[in-house]
Parts: C-alpha cells; structure tokens; sequence
C-alpha cells in the first residue's frame, strides 16, 4: 500500500526531533502533526482523525504507555507504534500488552520507521 | 585450523578466577608448622613423659631384681669363706685344749696335729704350726721351712694378737715366697704368761672355697683387703697383690651393692662383704650388660615404640595439616571467587545501569541529529541545482553513518544492561551457529572467508536461552571476522565435554591477541579496535556465557590465529 496521504500524528517531548521527523514525513507525502506532549496529543486525536500514530514512551507529565492506554480506551482500532531511546523490555512488553502494533528504538531510520507505519497501517485496515 | 592441544598457545585469565587467596604461600606454610608445631606437642609430650616415667620405674624394679642373686651370691660367698676360717680357729682352740702345753711344743707333735686337722677338716689348708712363747721366739715349729727359733716379737701381728688374742693376716708372700695368711691364737699358761698357736693357711686353697659358691659363667669372684689389695687372683682384676685402686665400703654390715668400673672399662656390678673377723672382702663382680640385660632389652623396646609411636603420631599431625592446611586453602581460594565473581557482577550490573543511562540520554540526541541531517539530505536532495549538492550530500550521508555508529553502540550498550534475564528452552547449538551465520553470510562472501562447520559431531541439545546464545556467537564469530584478513579461515567445531553439555569452538586464522589483551579481553570497555568497538562485545558475552551456567576461554598466538572456546552445561541447573 502507498503511504502518501497517510495521517500520522508524532509525539515526542523533544521538540527538535518532532519538528524536524514531521518535515521529513511531510516531505515523503504523509500529513504529520507534532506534539511534544501526552495531553497535547490526546487532544489532538479527539479533534482530528488519524491513520497511526507514532509515540515516545518516555515523556514529562503523561508518559507514552499510560497515552497509549486512553487512546486505545477511546480509538481501539487507532494503530499505534512506540518509540523509545531506553530500549527496556518491560516497557516494550507493557506497550505490546497495552495494543501497540510494535516497539521501536531511536534513532530509527525513517525508511524503517515508514516500514513499520505501513504495515501497522495495513494491518489495522485488514481488522476493521 | 590448529589443534585445541598446541602447546604454545596460552590460556587467558577470565576476570572471574581468583586474583589472590586471603594468605599466600608462605602464611600457609607457616601456618602448617605452627599447626605441626603446637599439635606434635600436645601429642608427644604426654608420651615421652609417660614413657620416661614408665623406664625410669622399670629401670629400678628391674634393676633391684637383677642384683638380688648378685647380693644372695655374695652373702652366700662370705658365709662360706666365714666358716672356712671359723673351723680353723677352733680346730686350733681344740688342739690347745686337748693338750698340755709342754706335751704340745714338740715338732713331731705338732705335724701330727696338722696331718689330723687337714684330715678331719678335708682340706690340707694348713701349712705348719709354731709355738711362740710370749717374748716373740719361736719355740717349736713343723712345717717345710726352716722356721724354728725365729723372732717375732718385732712383727705387727705379734703386738695384735698379744693384744687381741686373734689374729688373722692379710695373703702374703712371706719368707717362704708362697701365697698364705696366718691364723693366731693367743692362750694363756698357768703361770701367767702366755703361748701363741700360729698356723699357716694356704691362700690357694682358701681361694678355692670361692668356687664351691654357684656364680655364674661370667662372674668374677675374688677377694680383696679391706684397702683393695687384691687376696685372690680377679679375672677383670689382675693377679693376686694387684692393687684395685678400688676402696670397698667395709664399714657396712652384711652385702652392699655398687656399680664401677673394670681396668678395661666395663660397667660392673659388685657386690661386697667383709668376712667377719678377717681383713677380706668378698666381691662378685658382674657385667652390668649381663646384669640389666632384660632393662637393656626393655628399654630398647620402650625407644622402639616411643620412637615408632612418634613417628606414626607426626605422620598422622603432618597428614591432618597438611589436610587442614589444603581445605582452608580451598576454601580461602573458592572465597576470594565467590567475592571476586560478586565484585564482577555488581560492577556488572552498575555498568549495566549507566550503560542504559547513558544509552536513553544519548539516543535521544543522536536521534535528532539524525533526523536533522535526514532533512538536510532530504532538501539539499529534491533541489536539483542546490549549490553544492554533492558535497552537501556526501556530508550527511557522513553524519547519517556516523548517527548509525553511535546507534549500534547505544543499542549494544542496552543490549549489555539486559542481558541478566535468561529464558530457557531446547537449543541445537549447531542450528543456532547456522543462523547467526545467516546474519554475516553476506559479509563473509564479500570477503571471500571460508568459513567451515563441525558437521560430524553428535552433540545433545541444551536446555539455554537461544537469543542470549545467538548474541555469544555472533559477537564471537564477528570477532573472527574483523580478525583475519580477507580470504581468511574460520573454523566452527563442536565437542561433548566428560561431564555433560557441549563445547563450540570458534577459531580463526587471524592476527591474534598480545599476551596484555588476553588477561583483559573480557573486561568492559576494552578494545583494541581503534575508532571501531565498543570494547563490549566480549564482556556481554563473557556475563551471558556465565548467566548460562558456562564458561569461556580464549588461546591465542600472535600472527597464528585465535580460539574461542564456550562450554555449555546442559542444563542450566548444571549452572555454577
């Protein structure tokens, strides 16, 4: 499936990579939105739709897990791929447990990154 | 490929062995003696002490039993000798009763008086017989000397017998040039004055009543005066008249006992004693050799055991110490590994900490950088004639390989922090060695490696963890790679070790490790891939190889090649 006009919501607490991965992701055809907060991006899924979304585990105020855990409250079929510079395998597992599509650690490659977007993507469609 | 057993390759130190026991070789060895030192004591002290009381006791029973026939034979001796000379007073006092005096003072007379006494007394131990008038001359004699007429009013035993009324001479030669001694006896005449009886003894038929006492064979029994003077001929003494130069104690009654020495040397045994009114002394000597034989015998035997017991005693005190010594030694030594293994593991597990510290702090960064430099690739990219498009290109590039660098090293960095949890499961080790090949299979082509697998080889499956066993060989198998050239050999072989598990064996013909690399090769953080490890592969895999319950030893030769060697149990309960 092609990835263009894919809609993907990025949080991440630092901002400098959320502004330059949404400009890289927007340069390759997917309409980004940044957030550098948990809450910040919880708004941001109620008010618009979303294709996936791409989330830091570790993260001021609302951590990525307990985002995780409202977003699937609310939007179940939202596929959601975690991002983390940690690299712990208890939050890989509690994230996989909590719905996510998969676990990946920075720096990840966009090409990888935009792999893994497509198939949680994919999937995500073949369930509904 | 070299054989496991060359000689000239050595075998690393892993940081887990021992560095130093709590004592060295030397407070071992003195411990030892002082263990030897105080435990022989206790031991032997009681025994040489017992056993010198014990000799000491024996010595004197024995000894006071061995000189009792010794003492019986001389009392028996001097009873003998005592009657000899007592017959022949009072034969002498019958013959003066018996017979007037001017009946008596005839030669002819008094040669029939001597022929009746050696008759009645079966033994011709007189001589002759004299009468000597109380002025000292001699009145009448018979005798085979010519001895009538003589004057003895000057001589010593005139005055003693005038004074005394007996008297009995010491063994002298005399006028005669014959061995004799004189019996005297002083009797009184009815007008006042008096006569004296005096008869001579042959010494040699005295001496010869020493043999009717039953000595033994090595006995010496003989007489002496009351100065030494031998009275008889000594077989350890000498002839008769020698002079012992030994002074018998005469002031005791009865039979005393005493230990000297022969002329020659020899310990004698003597007993002593005085022959009642007479100037001799009775001795018998005997050799102390034949007197204590059974104390010489006891005693040897007592230093035999005293001996034999010793040197069982110290055998057994220098068996246990040297056991004693050996144990805490051991454990010493399993003390220092246990507290050198958990030194290991804290440090371990405090670089694991910083290692994921330091991996989070850093990644997200590095991820910003890499997304920075991504853009600049992406925007410098899509503009065809930016300035310097190549040159811009080329340089983020650099940047994107050097963000990927940082990132294996961060993501070993976590890899090293996790490695504590094991999940266990069945492994075919060679399947497993299989698919980390699969990994490097297109480097090795690349290089042109041959690399070769134990394909022969039964081995058994393992109970392990197969991702933390995928991340030993393949940093393992990496190593080789970097370390020959390209074209090089890498060979894999499998082996079952005496007690169970299996053992893999990773060789190469590569550059080798230096002697200085080897005693640190597992250590976190070295390297000696200059601007290209982290310098924590080995370590990771050395904390999992031992997380799995194994271990692992590197050979290697400089300019030859390197071995890894990993010994798997197989099953982690086999685990140390």
């Amino acid at each position: 499936m092609t990835i263009e006009g894919l809609r993907m919501l990025f949080v991440d607490d630092e901002e400098e990579l959320v502004s330059a991965l949404t400009e890289r992701l927007e340069l390759r055809g997917i309409i980004t939105v940044g957030a550098t907060r948990g809450a910040e991006a919880l708004e941001y899924i109620d008010g618009q739709d979303f294709d996936i979304v791409v989330l830091d585990v570790k993260m001021p105020g609302l951590g990525g897990l307990e985002v995780i855990e409202r977003i699937k409250a609310a939007h179940p079929g939202l596929p959601v791929i975690l991002l983390s510079g940690h690299g712990s395998e208890d939050d890989a597992e509690r994230g996989l447990e909590l719905g996510a599509f998969d676990y990946l650690m920075k720096p990840v490659k966009i090409d990888a990154l935009l792999a893994t977007c497509r198939k949680a993507v994919a999937a995500a469609r073949l369930s509904q | 490929v070299r054989s496991s057993r060359e000689p000239d390759r050595a075998l690393a130190k892993s940081p887990a062995e021992p560095i130093r026991p709590p004592l060295s070789g030397g407070g071992y060895a003195r411990l030892r003696r002082q263990v030897v030192l105080a435990s022989a004591g206790v031991a032997l002290a009681p025994l040489v002490f017992l056993t010198v009381l014990n000799a000491m006791r024996y010595g004197t029973a024995l000894r006071a039993e061995a000189i009792q026939p010794i003492a019986a034979l001389t009392a028996n001796a001097e009873r003998t000798l005592e009657v000899f000379l007592t017959e022949r007073r009072a034969a002498l006092s019958f013959v003066v009763r018996d017979r007037p005096f001017d009946s008596l003072c005839d030669s002819e007379v008094l040669g029939r008086v001597v022929r009746t006494l050696n008759l009645s007394l079966e033994v011709d131990a007189f001589v002759d017989l004299g009468i000597i008038d109380d002025s000292g001359a001699q009145l009448c004699y018979w005798g085979p000397y010519d001895l009538a007429g003589r004057d003895y009013s000057e001589q010593p035993w005139f005055s003693e017998v005038s004074r005394r009324g007996l008297h009995v001479s010491e063994v002298f030669l005399g006028f005669r040039n014959v061995p004799h001694f004189v019996i005297a006896t002083r009797h009184q005449l009815p007008n006042g004055g008096f006569y004296v009886l005096r008869a001579t003894i042959d010494a040699e038929l005295f001496a010869e009543q020493l043999l009717t006492v039953p000595a033994e064979s090595g006995d010496d029994l003989f007489l002496i005066s009351r100065i030494g003077v031998l009275q008889t001929p000594s077989r350890r003494f000498g002839p008769i008249f020698e002079n012992t130069t030994w002074q018998p104690d005469v002031s005791a009654s009865g039979t005393t006992m005493a230990e000297i020495r022969d002329p020659g040397g020899e310990r004698l045994i003597v007993g002593t004693a005085v022959v009642e009114n007479s100037p001799f002394v009775v001795v018998l000597a005997r050799p102390y050799r034949e007197v204590m034989q059974s104390w010489i015998t006891l005693r040897r035997e007592l230093a035999a055991v005293l001996i034999g017991s010793a040197i069982l005693i110290l055998g057994v005190i220098l068996w246990g110490a040297n056991q004693f010594v050996r144990r805490l030694s051991e454990v010493n030594r399993r003390r220092a590994f246990l507290m050198h293994q958990v030194e290991y593991s804290n440090k371990l597990a405090s670089l694991g900490r910083l290692a994921a510290g330091v991996a989070h702090e850093v990644n997200n960064p590095l991820a910003i950088i890499g997304e920075k430099a991504g853009l600049m690739h992406d925007l410098v990219e899509m503009e065809a004639d930016f300035p310097k498009r190549e040159k811009l290109l080329g340089l983020c590039a650099s940047i994107l390989r050097s963000v990927d660098r940082c990132s294996t090293i961060t993501h070993r960095l976590l890899g090293f922090a996790r490695h504590m949890d094991v999940a266990t499961e069945s492994v075919d080790l060679r399947s497993l060695i299989d698919e980390v090949l699969g990994f490097l299979h297109k480097e090795a082509h690349h290089r042109d490696l041959e690399i070769t697998v134990d394909r022969d080889t039964e081995i058994p499956s393992i109970e392990s963890d197969r991702g933390q066993l995928q991340q030993v060989f393949l940093n393992i198998i990496n190593n080789a790679f970097a370390a020959v050239e390209d074209g090089g050999h890498i060979d894999i072989a499998f082996g079952v070790p005496s007690v169970g598990g299996v053992t893999c064996s990773v060789t190469d013909n590569g550059v080798g490790i230096s002697e200085d690399a080897m005693s640190r090769i597992f250590e976190p953080f070295y390297t000696t891939k200059t601007g290209v490890g982290t310098g924590l592969g080995l370590s990771v895999t050395y904390g999992i190889v031992k997380k799995l319950g194994g271990e692992i030893h590197v050979e290697s030769t400089q300019g030859e090649g390197t071995r890894f060697t990993v010994i798997l149990p197989r099953e982690r309960s086999q685990a140390t």
